[in-house]
Formats: C-alpha cells, structure tokens, sequence
C-alpha cells in the first residue's frame, strides 16, 4: 500500500496513468451524464407538486453535490501535503479548485432559478444557500492564495491551511437543513435511507451524478497534466513528451 | 509512520479540531439568528419579538384559508401541530401555496398575536413523485380517513 | 415513454420552460466552457515549451558548430 502511495507521488507515473485513464473518463462521463440529463428532462414523470420546474433537480443536485466533494478531496490532499510533502497533492488542490468554483456557482445559479418558481424568491440567507455561498467564496480564496504566494513550498503549505481550515463548511452544509429551521428542504438522497422519490426519478439523478462525478475525474486529469508540464519541464521525460507531441 | 510526519498530523488533527470547536460555539452561540424563522411554539411562547421585521414559518393549517373577495387580501393560520398563528398577507401567493403545504412568511407579529405579513414564501418536501402516484396516494389516505399528507413525518414543513 | 406529448409542450414545460431551459444552458455552457478551456491550457503549454526546446536546440547546435569543425583536423597519423 505504501509503495503504491509513493507511486502515486511520482509525476511521471501519474501523467501516464492519466493519459490511460482519461479516454475512459471522457467518454463514460458524457454518456451517463447525457443519459440522466435526457431521462430527467423528457421521460421522467413530472412532480404531483412542482410540476416541470422540478427537472432542474438533474443537474442542480449533481453540481451541489460534485462541488461538496470536491473540497473534500481537496481537505485530504491538503492533508497528504502538510504531512507527506507530496508535491502532486498540492497539485491537485490547485488543479480542481476552479472546476470547484464553478460547480458550486452552478448549484447556487440553478437553485436561485429554480427557487423562483418554486419558493417564490431567488435567494433568501437561509443557513443552507448561505454556506454554499461560503464554500464558493472559498474556492475563490484558495485560488487567490495559490496564485499569490511565488515560493512553491510556502505556497503549498499556506493553500492546505486554508482548504482544511474551510472544510468545517462542509457539515454546515450538509447538517444546515436538520440543525436549523431553513427554506431549503432536506436531502432526497441518505446514505442509511431509501431515496425520498421514486425510481424512475431517482435513477436518472444517479446518472448525471456518475457522469458529472466521471467527467469531474477527466478533468482533474487534464489539469493536473498540465500542472506537471509546467512544473517539471526541465525534466527530460517532460521534453521527451513535449518533442513528440504528448504520446 | 516516520516520526517527523507524526508530529504534523497531531498539528494538522489539532487545527481542524481547534477551528471545529470554534467554528461550533459560534454557530451555536448565533443558533437562533441561523434559524430563518420562528415556529408557532415559539411565537406563542413569547420568544419572537413584537413589532419587529422577522420570519414565522409552518404548515398551512387546512380550511383556515379565507380569501377576500374585493381585494388580494388573504388570512390564514400557520401551525406546527401544536400552536398555531393567524397571519394576515396582501399580495400574490406563490404556485405552490396551498392549505397542508408550508411556507415562510415575512412580516411583523402585532401585539395582539396576528401576523401580518408582507412576503409569503412556499416551503416545499423533499419527497417527490408522479401526479398519479399522489392521487393514488391521496385516494387510499381518504378511504382510511388519514389524512392526506404524503409521508411519515408531521413536521416536514 | 416521453412524459410530453409534443416538441411544443416539451419546449414550454408548462410555463416553467424558461427556468428549466435558462438552467440547462448555463449548465451546459460552463461545463463545456471549462472542458473546452483545460484543453486548450494543456495545448498552449506544450506548444510553449515545444518552441522553447526547438530554440534551445538551435542555439546549442549553434555553439557546438565552432568545436564540431575541429574535430575535423584532427589528423591521426
């Protein structure tokens, strides 16, 4: 296991991995995520309450809920870099951190669009809609601060700080809607429960969340290479790579 | 584990517990300012102030709805199923407004206990299913003399 | 089987069509957007480098021209 984990921090043994890795990554993400997003928007039954509205519900909860693991991720890597010194942990805090902010200002844009019709109001400081908006100005931190600092080492070690310091946001959110009285209704998934809507709904959910989960992965791939173009180009793998074109 | 490494993940188990236990005191100190809304228990006990801008929030009692025919003027109680709150609001309801639905009205509590509101929000489940699901739901519920709520939970306004 | 009957009503959605659809589009917009702009960071990398490596060998096959010819008189007689 320890020798796998010192693997996992050499850059050119990751860089080929991905290379591997991504196709798969690429093609399965769009396949179920384009699944779910047409079950959901043309064959799944609309809601006795809701009506049509409630179809944002195939992609508002797979960015919610991409854009929650993701700053996960990123606490545990921020973890292996304060601990271990791995380079490639540092790398890919810096590397999602955007595909993080992006994913969190969707679930925040799509449930302001979807409140309208619902709730009648776009935005209200609920505890739930609040946090996220927390966890977006994170990910706009954790951006900042790894483009502020030059020193690669100190650099590294100030973003983990931050990314572990914001990861108590995380419970806020997922505890928000049980610990306080909010607007924004419970989850419909639980990990001890069954879904809270039926299967023809509920499936179609799971598929874009795979997808997006997949696509996230690819992602994550494609810039973390980058990340390694840059930072090793003095390497001869590197040139030998960049010579022939990336294969 | 190397020793050194060791010694930085008690620091790091240390910071996040540091910042967790903060960040706990401080939600809990604020608890009732995180709360978007009073429930009628709440009103009724005297703890949401008088005359102040604040939310009240519950469950449309049923056929307590009454709609005056001149104006968009609407009075209706909101109860938690142990108290409830007569709230007066003039304006648009949102679609999803209904008697056995919850909502969140914002407004001002009167000192004799009415509730005038000047935005009403609709407050919606977490359950979901089909029209025909819920009819059949609805049906089976009638002929148990059940009321007709969806789930197990009284309290999921 | 299509929860809609026609293209039409699929469209309006029961009036809700315009949030659903505004929903969609950014979605779609972004995720695409940000697909489309790490492929593009990875190709402006390695063409920067490329270039680099291209003009590193040039000027070192520059500087190794001159000791290059003096091998050439070495005479072993």
């Amino acid at each position: 296991m320890w020798q796998f984990f010192h693997k996992l921090g050499s850059p050119k043994w990751f860089y080929g991995i991905a290379t591997r890795l991504m196709p798969w990554l690429l093609v399965g993400g769009i396949a179920l995520l384009l699944a779910g997003v047409v079950w959901g928007l043309a064959f799944a039954p609309k809601d006795y309450l809701q009506g049509n509205s409630y179809r944002i519900i195939f992609i508002h909860v797979p960015t919610a809920f991409l854009a929650q693991s993701i700053y996960i991720m990123m606490a545990v890597a921020a973890v292996v870099t304060l601990v271990w010194r791995m380079k490639l942990a540092d790398l890919f805090v810096r590397s999602v951190a955007p595909v993080g902010a992006v994913l969190t200002f969707l679930a925040l844009f799509t449930g302001a669009v979807w409140g309208k019709p619902t709730w009648g109001t776009w935005w209200i400081w609920d505890a739930r809609l609040t946090s996220m908006l927390i966890l977006l100005f994170l990910y706009f931190g954790v951006i900042a601060l790894a483009a502020a600092i030059a020193d690669e080492k100190s650099s590294a070690r100030a973003v983990a700080v931050l990314v572990l310091v914001g990861v108590v946001n995380i419970p806020i959110i997922k505890y928000s809607v049980e610990w306080w009285n909010t607007l924004h209704q419970p989850a419909t998934f639980k990990l001890t429960e069954r879904p809270t809507m039926p299967a023809e709904m509920w499936v179609p959910l799971l598929l874009a969340v795979l997808g997006l989960y997949l696509i996230f992965g690819w992602l994550a791939c494609l810039r973390m290479q980058t990340g390694i173009l840059v930072r090793e180009k003095r390497t001869r793998w590197v040139q030998e790579l960049v010579r022939t074109g990336g294969h | 584990m190397h020793p050194i490494r060791k010694k930085r993940l008690t620091i790091v188990l240390f910071l996040l517990a540091g910042v967790a236990v903060a960040v706990g005191l401080t939600t809990y100190a604020l608890r009732q300012n995180i709360n978007l809304f009073y429930d009628p228990t709440q009103i009724a006990a005297g703890e949401a102030p008088v005359d102040v801008r604040i939310r009240a929030g519950g469950m449309v009692e049923e056929g307590s709805v009454a709609r005056d025919p001149e104006s968009l003027k609407v009075v209706f109680n909101v109860t938690d199923f142990n108290q409830s709150v007569t709230v007066e609001y003039t304006g648009i309801l949102p679609d999803l407004f209904a008697e056995g639905q919850g909502v969140v009205a914002m407004g001002r509590l009167q000192p004799d206990g009415r509730f005038v509101a000047d935005q009403v929000l609709a407050k919606h489940d977490e359950n979901y299913m089909p029209p025909e699901v819920s009819d059949a739901l609805e049906k089976a519920s009638a002929a148990n003399g059940k009321p007709a709520t969806t789930q197990t939970k009284d309290a999921s306004y | 089987m299509m929860a809609f009957d026609s293209l039409a009503a699929f469209i309006a959605m029961e009036g809700h069509g315009p949030y659903v659809w505004t929903c969609y589009g950014v979605f779609f917009l972004f995720v695409g957007g940000l697909m489309a702009w790490s492929i593009r960071q990875r190709r402006d990398v390695m063409r920067s480098q490329l270039r680099e490596l291209e003009r590193d060998s040039t000027a070192r096959a520059g500087r190794e021209a001159q000791p290059a010819a003096s091998f050439t008189r070495i005479n072993p007689s």
